[in-house]
């Protein structure tokens, strides 16, 4: 089955990086739709319908998000793009942006009208300076054509759209240290209440966005909300970029229809086709590093026997107990030939690396565990070293001021929960854990 | 493990070019009166890219170009990865060591690089032309092992690979991929 | 006003008021121990998490719990809301946890630090800490440092509650000191080489609640329960002159703030009772001071226990 496309569809088109050839596929006919036969209302109202849930990771209604902001008369409101996409397993954002730049300008000026906001930011990663300048560009041309600028399409509506680089930290993504970030401060998250909608970039009533959950408002518009809502499946509607990588044969950004099989996924000829160098599939972290990991049972199929289908509520079938979560869309694959331990402290090193350091659990938490597992992973660690990181991360997880300390912990009692007989082969066979890696862990058999 | 900040006061005095200081005021300018605090991680980075890395003297600078303590620059430049607080390399070879680049070689990759520069991590080769680091990832997971150097990006690698690369970085071929 | 119960007990308060203030007002076993909020510096709290509380309800309107724990000073309360503190067992544990994080790295070099016997970190560990401690690691080290002729900074005691940073951006006119780096490698520093020099920077000794500021004049070391504390005051024109002078015999050893049963420096005619560098470093001469009498210390410190606990080693089980 090939997913329809509503992000990706003229990607193919050449020369679709700039505004002539996107105007000519469609593009801002979309904006002059909404600027002038629609009020911001109704845009809000669109969006609503869609079903679109936050496409950054937390999966939270995007349209439910708009109607929280706060509208008090004479402050200005901002929307922000959240471009800083750092979560290990994603790259889609960085995809879209580079290949179709006119769809986040699109959208971004679309949004901000059904806000009400008379300028936007897209805060993008400083890794990504190449494509903060493609952005620029493009954004160069839409002021050329005066989609943006002062009144848009003869609406009334004034719009000027900034981009502006980080500088290397991936807790710039959790949104209110990006607006910190975005300051020109250290990237140390707010602590809330209050929240952006009420008070965000210099105190003004904000909505941070994700790239991917901005790009797709212009479908939504042109298709209208009903129309999106009908793709996927129950509250998992519309596409969705996955990020695809690790040991398969083709990774890469896909865009599915919510509700694909993951079996399709990794082994469908339209998609991943199967493991590289046909090698068997060990486990899968399926959407970004801070999301559980799945044993290789419990990736095509839940531990009830159903079919696993990429969607919010079906990767997360059976709790953490024996689910995950569709997070960010990044989905990474491990073969048999790939250790767990080493691969639990190699994200726990980048937890530990990226926290901001302004609270104890995640600052003191993230960097015990990393020394622990290094430990254990280079055949120094303790039978009680594999309880004592199960108790470390029960007094980091929840007690911090943002989720980096429960992204830090939930791969950490995910790889012990499934794969303790892995660590504990670590501490028993130290030597030969240098040597060889464990393979593949057996399915317990249910009595 | 014993770390202390001791940045290098020797740097010298800095002269920001006309240029510089015409695209730092174009930052500035990007933003509403009163906030122009926004611009200081373009600033540095836009230092960064004419001098190769970032000294006490043009921290100071860009502070009083921003109006604002001195300190407010260290804290954040000292926050922000990306940003070299000792001289580095003509060339710095940033390179993914995260999960996801570490399950396609990445470890092998880093390892080969050092042996090829015959340098070790963090140090600059002799002769100034490069430097080895590891980055935490970098958004190209699907595309890995990678490297990134002067905002361009380096993917697929392969030990055959990253040898040519190192010959056409010598040979200046490869131009910045971005400021 | 709004209503809400802590610990079993309710009070009134004002609507926008944190949970650790409602607390303040009942008292006693109901206040939650605060390490980085310091209510005369807007903008403090939220850091350590030594505060964290349990909400059993929301609201009268919304009565659900709240599912995680939360930092009661930062939060405000809700009519209606229910708060467990001293009676969660959860809340002990996990601030148990806390206290845990925060001594991994610290250098337990309780013997010889200058803050020993008004530590309020000695204090957390003494009521949550455990005998023995579980990290094995090495632990973090910075070399101390003088921040000008006046202050010592011990990295390795900070516990980065940044305090000290708001004392500088709200009591003095120029910042040189700050938080660098990030993560576990954070510290509070200078960067470059930069003396702390403002009349008012010496603030940044009261309000640090380890060992991490200390004052390089404070002269001799001397244990602070050897001394005696006295209220004393001079007229000053730069600050109130209302400090306590540390004696011995009829020698000033020491000049701090005043300080109240949460640590902080007091309120004195409506205002928080700052000390100048001048009154704090330079007056130890008795007769520059009208010395008022012996100042009443009721912390449950160790100063008024006359005594010094030496090793952490009485978990306190509080839990019924
Ligand atoms: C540590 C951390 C990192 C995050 N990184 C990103 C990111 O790189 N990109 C992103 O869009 N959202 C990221 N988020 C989520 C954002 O905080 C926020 O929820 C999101 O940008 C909202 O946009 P959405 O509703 O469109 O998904 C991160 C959150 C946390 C806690
Ligand atoms: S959880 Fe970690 S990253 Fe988030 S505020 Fe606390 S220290 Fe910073
Ligand atoms: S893990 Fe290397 S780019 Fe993401
Ligand atoms: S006192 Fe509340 S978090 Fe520190």
């Amino acid at each position: 089955m090939k997913s329809r496309k509503l992000l990706l569809e003229h990607l193919d088109v050449p020369g679709i990086q700039g505004i002539e050839t996107y105007v000519k596929q469609g593009g801002y006919t979309t904006l002059e739709k909404a600027l002038k036969k629609m009020s911001p209302d109704e845009v809000v109202e669109e969006v609503k319908k869609s079903g679109l849930r936050g496409r950054g990771g937390a999966g939270f209604p995007t349209g439910l998000k708009w109607s929280f902001l706060a509208k008090p008369e004479g402050i200005p409101r901002y929307l922000v793009c959240n471009a800083d996409e750092s979560e290990p397993g994603t790259f889609k954002d960085r995809y879209l942006m580079e290949k179709i730049p006119h769809l986040l300008v699109e959208g971004m000026i679309l949004s901000s009208y059904a806000l009400g906001a008379n300028t936007s930011y897209i805060y993008i990663r400083g890794e990504f300076m190449y494509v903060l300048e493609i952005l620029q560009k493009a954004i160069q041309e839409a002021y050329a054509k005066g989609y943006l600028g002062k009144n848009i399409f003869g609406s009334g509506f004034d719009h000027d759209l900034v981009v502006t680089p980080g500088g290397g930290a991936y807790i710039c993504g959790e949104e209110t240290a990006l607006l910190e970030s975005l300051e020109g401060k250290r990237g140390n998250p707010r602590i809330k209440p209050p929240f952006p909608a009420v008070k965000g970039l210099w105190a003004s009533p904000t909505v941070v966005n994700n790239v991917e959950s901005i790009a797709a408002v212009v479908p939504i518009i042109r298709d209208g909300g009903d129309a999106y809502a009908s793709i996927g499946i129950g509250k998992s509607t519309g596409t969705k970029l996955i990020s695809a990588c690790g040991n398969l044969a083709r990774p890469g950004v896909y865009e599915i229809e919510l509700g694909l099989s993951v079996e399709e996924f990794i082994y469908g000829d339209d998609y991943c086709r199967g493991i590289a160098n046909g090698k068997k599939l060990k486990a899968c972290v399926p959407g970004g590093s801070s999301v559980p990991i799945l044993p290789h049972f419990l990736v095509t199929k839940t531990a009830a026997g159903e079919n696993r289908l990429m969607t919010y509520e079906s990767l997360a079938d059976g709790g953490f107990q024996s689910g995950s979560m569709l997070g960010s869309g990044g989905f990474i694959v491990f073969d048999e030939d790939q250790c767990i331990v080493r691969n639990t402290w190699n994200f726990t090193r980048f937890y530990a690396h990226e926290s901001c350091g302004q609270c104890s659990p995640c600052r003191e938490g993230t960097g015990w565990m990393e020394k622990v597992l290094h430990r254990l992973e280079t055949g120094k660690g303790q039978m009680h070293d594999i309880d004592l990181l199960a108790d470390i991360n029960k007094k980091i997880e929840g007690n911090t001021i943002c989720p980096l300390g429960d992204a830090a912990a939930w791969p950490v009692a995910a790889a012990i929960r499934h794969f303790r007989e892995e660590f504990e082969w670590h501490v028993t066979h130290p030597e030969e854990a240098q040597k060889r890696n464990y393979g593949l862990i057996q399915q317990p058999v249910v009595a | 493990m014993s770390h202390s900040t001791k940045p290098m006061l020797s740097a010298e005095p800095v002269e920001f070019s006309g240029e510089l200081l015409a695209k730092m005021e174009e930052a500035k300018n990007l933003f509403p009166n009163g906030k122009e605090k926004s611009a200081l991680l373009k600033m540095l980075h836009l230092a960064q890219a004419e001098f190769g890395w970032v000294s006490v003297p043009t921290m100071d600078k860009i502070a009083d170009l921003l109006s604002i303590q001195p300190v407010e620059v260290y804290e954040v430049a000292t926050f922000y990865t990306m940003f070299h607080l000792e001289p580095v390399g003509k060339y710095v070879f940033e390179v993914c060591r995260t999960g996801p680049c570490m399950l396609v070689g990445s470890d092998q990759l880093i390892e080969h690089i050092g042996k090829k520069l015959n340098i070790g991590m963090g140090e600059t080769t002799s002769d100034g032309l490069f430097t080895l680091k590891t980055a935490e990832c970098l958004g190209g997971c699907g595309y890995g092992p990678l490297l990134q150097c002067r905002h361009r990006f380096h993917e697929h690698l392969t030990p055959e690979k990253v040898d040519e690369l190192i010959e056409q970085y010598k040979r200046g071929e490869i131009e910045p991929g971005a400021l | 006003m709004v209503k809400v119960t802590i610990d079993g007990i309710e009070v009134s308060v004002e609507p926008g008021t944190t949970i650790l203030n409602a607390a303040r007002q009942i008292g006693g076993d109901a206040v939650p121990p605060a390490m980085c909020y310091y209510s005369k510096l807007p903008g403090t709290g939220g850091k350590c998490r030594t505060c964290l509380v349990e909400v059993a309800a929301g609201s009268a309107a919304d009565p659900r719990p709240m599912p995680k724990l939360v930092a009661s000073c930062s939060t405000p309360v809700q009519d209606g809301m229910v708060v467990n503190n001293k009676t969660s067992e959860r809340v002990h544990n996990n601030r148990g946890g806390v206290v845990e994080f925060l001594l991994a790295n610290h250098p337990l070099d309780c013997p010889i630090c200058d803050q020993a016997g008004e530590c309020h970190l000695q204090d957390l560990g003494y009521e949550h800490g455990s005998a023995k401690t579980r990290y094995e690691e090495e632990r973090r080290t910075f070399d101390p440092i003088d921040i000008g002729n006046k202050i010592k900074l011990h990295m390795n005691r900070c516990i980065l509650c940044y305090r000290c940073v708001f004392v500088a951006n709200q009591l003095t006119d120029q910042r040189v000191h700050g938080v660098m780096h990030r993560g576990e490698h954070a510290e509070i520093s200078t960067y470059i080489e930069k003396a702390v020099e403002n009349d008012f920077s010496g603030n940044m000794i009261d309000v640090c609640p380890v060992g991490a500021l200390t004052d390089r004049t404070f002269r001799f070391k001397s244990r602070v329960w050897f001394l005696k504390p006295m209220e004393a005051e001079r007229s000053c024109t730069k600050c109130c002159g209302k400090a306590v002078v540390w004696m011995f015999g009829n020698e000033i050893y020491r000049i701090t703030a005043r300080k109240d049963k949460y640590g902080e420096v007091e309120e004195i005619d409506q205002k928080t009772a700052w000390l100048c560098n001048d009154c704090r470093f330079e007056k130890k001469d008795a007769a520059d001071w009208n010395i008022l009498g012996p100042r009443v210390i009721n912390r449950q410190s160790v100063i008024s226990q006359g005594k010094y606990a030496t090793t952490i080693d009485k978990p306190v089980k509080r839990i019924g």
